[in-house]
């Protein structure tokens, strides 16, 4: 039980797919302009990671070593499609202005990387606590980086006005150089925390 | 005129990397220096057009009339693989000289997003098989353009006094940033 809530954690900081491994950046920047499209983004991604994993490590003895790359790859498009289909239907609006970065999931370094480094070898219950750990930390950074951006850029978070009404919103938050501007802010302070945190554990020790 | 717009829409107005984010990881990855940023774009730019090429005729021809839509990502994705596959095959016997300049970046391309949207964007955007093409080829040189504009500044950064807390990485995000609000300039150019 430890070590699975050792491998839980690890997602969420240390190994910090966004921050600290800086893989699937592509879209956590495009979508991150408001709460809605981020929680979103961070939910579908997880999705996706939690369920091609658990069919890759259940399979993990039966695939063949040699072709193990193009398996995945069906059974991530697989899950996409899924994900791609619920969406539309349900939720067409948030559909639409994510647009095509619902289906490059299925491209999305996070999930191949998770897969082939970790579900293809461990048993099921790693797996899973794997992949929601690296889905939280995903998903937590999305929502911290679209807040920012939305609060700044609109004056608002998740479609709720909070700023008070003489606050001009700063457009360039929402177009894209923000973007760029905020996850640079964004990994620079995860440095920092980093560097402060191994600090105090070589004291410790 | 409207090839001509699809072009310039897709160069600059809607720069691939710096305004829709797409490939994000070889533009961090791999603009270390010019000539391997040129490499990788040309790459990309051969893979990006070839694919359009082959995907388009897929899913008019064969996904459409068989009520198989629903399997566009799939089917995307492992002409992509399959494609990439074959060009560096045929490269490695045929043209040795060509496979040798861009041969190590051809694996890498499969899981570069912008190749896989530029597909889908086509089949979404409902653009005819010429206009396809040159909305391809818009976007790859976009692409180009961008990997050799921030390998120039990172030429200029290794002799510059960057502020520490910016050092490595950061400092990457924020200078796109500002060629971003550069490239801004261009959406006044298209009504």
């Amino acid at each position: 039980m430890k070590s699975l809530w050792k491998t839980f954690k690890q997602g969420i900081i240390y190994e910090n797919p966004l921050l600290m491994l800086m893989i699937g950046l592509c879209s956590a920047l495009a979508v991150t302009s408001n709460v809605a499209n981020g929680l979103g983004m961070g939910l579908a991604m997880t999705f996706v990671l939690l369920f091609s994993e658990i069919v890759i490590s259940l399979f993990r003895k039966v695939i063949p070593n040699s072709v193990r790359i193009p398996i995945f790859i069906i059974i991530i498009a697989a899950f996409t499609t899924m994900v791609d289909l619920v969406m539309k239907a349900y939720f067409p609006d948030l559909s639409k202005s994510m647009g095509v970065f619902i289906p490059l999931i299925v491209v999305n370094c996070i999930i191949m990387g998770r897969v082939e480094a970790f579900a293809s070898k461990q048993k099921v219950m790693p797996a899973i606590f794997d992949s929601l750990g690296m889905g939280l930390g995903y998903t937590w950074v999305m929502i911290a980086i679209s807040a920012v951006r939305e609060l700044l850029g609109n004056g608002s978070l998740a479609g709720i006005p909070l700023m008070p009404a003489s606050y001009k919103p700063i457009l360039f938050f929402i177009l894209p150089p923000g973007g760029f501007l905020v996850f640079g802010l964004f990994i620079s302070f995860n440095i920092w925390l980093k560097g402060k945190m191994d600090k105090t554990a070589k004291e410790r020790a | 005129m409207e090839l001509a717009k699809i072009f310039i829409v897709a160069l600059l107005v809607n720069n691939v990397v710096l305004m829709r984010f797409l490939a994000l990881c070889s533009y961090i990855g791999m603009t270390n220096d010019i000539g391997q940023s040129v490499g990788m774009g040309f790459a990309v730019t051969f893979v990006t057009v070839l694919a359009t090429a082959a995907t388009w005729p897929i899913y008019h021809f064969l996904l459409v009339p068989l009520g198989l839509t629903f399997l566009k990502i799939l089917v995307f994705i492992l002409v992509i693989a399959s494609l990439v596959q074959l060009v560096e095959f045929y490269l490695k016997k045929n043209v040795p000289g060509l496979y040798a300049a861009m041969g190590i970046y051809l694996p890498l391309i499969t899981t570069n997003c912008a190749i896989l949207a530029v597909t889908f964007e086509n089949i979404d955007y409902g653009y005819s098989f010429i206009e396809s093409i040159v909305y391809a080829v818009g976007v790859s040189l976009g692409y180009l353009l961008a990997m050799i504009l921030l390998a120039g500044v990172r030429d200029r950064m290794k002799t510059s006094p960057v502020p520490k807390f910016l050092q490595g990485t950061p400092i990457l995000f924020i200078a796109s940033s500002l060629l971003g609000v550069a490239f801004m300039g261009f959406s006044g150019l298209i009504k």
